[in-house]
């Protein structure tokens, strides 16, 4: 039994990664809204999906102009990336403008936001589908191949109880650009002034905004960041899995939202580690579960797996596991 | 008026407006001609809309075909096709609607067993028959409904005729089989291991995946330490194309194998160079080879600008069953328009209809006698793949 896990563990670890910084960005979008406003921003899953449908919308008009056959594929993605973050932040922004500012003024209760989420959420899964629906009558877009060139790790020849484990090319695109754009945020919300101005903001809106800070200023730049991050994501989800539908965004938001309570709410490097380390589990109980359980449950229990790790994490620790260590909520 | 509540009073016109203009309003033009209308039920949007639609524009164009004859009797025949989203819920919602529309005499559909199985007891209680292209799972006939009827094959035929072709014509001795939890992936995965298992085969494994992901690759490691010979998946192509997609990638250059719920052009458009290799059972016959189903598709292709999908023709088929069955109770109830008990003892009746892909003859259950399961592969990244055997009952 330890034999066929330690196996499979050099792919179990790629893929999990794979899928862990994808849910650690857009848990990131959840961590961040959460610790400004104290709510949880259900539509935030899909923004992401609708940011992979922009990026699949870009791809399709940059090849039909023959872009890709004259550009390096890297450069396309480049701009279908930035268009795709910029739109979906703006989105961001005019959700938070229409949907949740409005309530706030009227000093609403916070579960009418939360619920006005859900509906965002319904909103944006329903216009895509329909927009998506118009030309085919089919909501799943399946986006030119790209980076599609695949990597053999010999681990086997280093370390002979491994196997081999293969990778495509844009594997280490999802994780460079996911690691590019988590240190920069990181970065940008402890070493400059509208991080610093979010961080005084979360911790208590009236006293900063006495501090002269525009406190729904903050607010927008931190949706638009988030949502920004989440649209992003949704690219790079497009270009590793091939295939999007408008339904994406609820699963893994879900999941995003998981790995970002599982970190501790509200902490954004909390939800960074919350996401890798819910995509690790997630993949090695998909694969390995019926392998421990002697085949009495199988790779669709994967989610319950992860789940009761969570629970466990949460009894013992409600605050997730980053929730006291730092201070600051942003 | 400031611009925060123009933006909502905006959207809710917009709404508005879109409703009013969905509720177009069913002409008459008639005539003075009775109205008979068949039903259609069928996904039109979601996952599975190709296959859907295909069977509906099928029915359309059968009921084109007939108008003129019907015509002659004093009658115009119309198709009312919904969709049933492949939702369960919806189906039984339609069923009641169409079920209540006195016009409405009988029905083609579904696509789906698990939306075919609860909307036909709707169909039972008001004797509305209903003749289905597509749906495989035994229950669906296995019930003894006396509305129900199928043209095509039963997945306790689809099912062992792909465990037969795997197990002695691509010679493969372990096999790892995935399905999807549906009733019909699930109930065509067991099917396939029963008989793989009698054959000899090793099963060396049998996992589930959820609809709606898009990431099995956790499974499909597991898959690869088990070194399979064939990976089986009994699910619809959604999933599917990107099982296919994601086993490749992982370095399986075996063969992978599907039920009917691959037979689409998306599982090419999803998996891509992948599918190569790739072979299907499925209970639709190519068209394309007789001469008969190279008409009908270029009739279908000119009428709608689509290529025919592997249901185009069963659901020509279906239409054709109904409007039979009908003419012969329009007849024996002396040209005058029959009740729903008269159509649906009367399609049950149909023996030897020829139509463009398949011969039906009903059993006392609503199979059809003549049903095939074909066998496929893809050889080259394109639709429809090549046809490589054809097994009868």
């Amino acid at each position: 039994m330890l034999a066929h896990i330690l196996q499979n563990l050099p792919q179990v670890l790629i893929d999990g990664l794979t899928l862990g910084v994808v849910y650690a960005v857009v848990a990131i979008g959840y961590t961040m809204v959460y610790g400004i406003l104290e709510l949880i921003n259900f539509a935030h899953g899909d923004v992401f999906m609708t940011g992979a449908f922009i990026g699949a919308i870009v791809l399709f008009l940059l090849m039909g102009m023959g872009f890709l056959s004259a550009m390096p594929a890297l450069i396309v993605f480049l701009i279908v990336i930035v268009i795709a973050a910029i739109a979906t932040g703006m989105l961001g922004v005019g959700i938070e403008r229409v949907a949740y500012r409005p309530l706030r003024r009227k000093n609403a209760p916070k579960l009418i936001a939360l619920i006005t989420s859900i509906g965002i959420s319904f909103v944006l899964e329903d216009a895509v589908r329909f927009i998506a629906e118009l030309k085919t009558g089919n909501y799943i877009v399946t986006a030119p191949s790209m980076f599609n060139h695949k990597f053999n790790v010999d681990v086997h020849s280093v370390i002979p109880f491994f196997n081999n484990a293969t990778f495509q090319a844009s594997f280490l695109l999802v994780l460079i650009v996911t690691v590019v754009m988590l240190v920069s945020l990181d970065l940008f919300v402890n070493k400059t002034k509208w991080g610093m101005a979010m961080r005084a903001v979360a911790q208590d809106r009236d006293t900063a905004s006495l501090m002269t800070i525009n406190v729904n200023r903050v607010i927008s730049v931190t949706f638009f960041i988030g949502s920004a991050l989440g649209g992003a994501t949704g690219v790079l989800f497009m270009i590793q899995y091939g295939t999007i539908d408008p339904y994406i965004g609820f699963i893994l938001g879900i999941k995003a939202f998981t790995a970002a309570v599982l970190g501790g709410i509200g902490n954004i490097r909390g939800a960074m580690f919350g996401g890798v380390m819910l995509g690790l589990l997630e993949m090695f109980a998909a694969a390995n579960l019926s392998v421990i359980t002697h085949g009495a449950m199988g790779a669709e229990y994967k989610d319950v797996f992860a789940f009761i790790i969570l629970i466990l994490v949460l009894i013992f620790k409600p605050e997730g596991l980053f929730g006291k260590a730092v201070v600051e909520k942003v | 008026m400031n611009f925060k509540k123009i933006i909502p009073l905006l959207a809710v016109v917009v709404l508005l407006l879109g409703v009013i203009g969905g509720c177009s309003s069913k002409s008459g033009g008639s005539n003075g001609k009775t109205v008979i209308e068949i039903g259609s039920q069928s996904p039109l949007s979601g996952g599975s809309a190709t296959l859907g639609d295909a069977i509906r524009l099928g029915a359309e164009l059968a009921i084109d075909d007939q108008k003129a004859a019907f015509a002659k009797k004093g009658f115009t025949i119309k198709l009312n096709y919904v969709d049933d989203q492949g939702d369960p819920k919806k189906g039984v919602a339609n069923a009641q609607i169409l079920a209540s529309d006195k016009d409405v005499l009988a029905l083609v559909g579904h696509l789906n067993s698990g939306v075919a199985i609860p909307s036909s007891e709707v169909y039972e209680k008001n004797n509305l028959p209903m003749v289905s292209p597509a749906t495989t799972a035994t229950d669906v006939t296995d019930r003894g409904l006396k509305t129900v009827n199928r043209i095509c094959a039963r997945d306790d035929f689809q099912g062992p005729a792909g465990a037969n072709y795997a197990v002695k014509t691509l010679k493969a001795k372990k096999i790892f089989v995935i399905q999807d939890k549906t009733a019909y992936g699930s109930g065509l995965a067991d099917q396939f291991r029963k008989q793989a298992k009698k054959l000899g085969a090793e099963i060396v494994g049998y996992e589930g995946i959820t609809v709606g992901e898009k990431d099995f690759n956790g499974v499909l490691s597991q898959a690869m330490t088990k070194k399979p010979d064939l990976i089986y998946f009994g699910g619809v192509y959604a999933e599917g194309g990107l099982i296919i997609k994601q086993a490749r990638q992982k370095g399986f250059n075996g063969p992978i194998m599907g039920g009917d719920g691959l037979d689409s052009s998306s599982t090419v458009q999803i998996a891509g160079d992948a599918v190569k290799g790739v072979y299907l059972t499925s209970v639709a016959g190519d068209v394309t080879k007789t001469e008969k189903g190279q008409e009908f598709a270029k009739k279908y292709k000119d009428k709608f600008d689509k290529n025919v999908e592997s249901y185009s023709a069963y659901g020509y088929d279906a239409a054709g069953v109904i409007l039979k069955g009908l003419m012969n109770a329009i007849n024996d109830n002396d040209g005058k328009k029959p009740s729903r008990e008269q159509v649906e003892k009367a399609i049950r009746a149909v023996q030897d209809y020829d139509g463009v892909t398949t011969k039906v003859s009903f059993d006392d259950k609503g199979d059809n006698k003549f049903a095939k399961v074909y066998i496929y592969n893809f050889e080259q990244a394109k639709y429809p793949p090549v046809q490589k055997a054809e097994i009868s009952q």
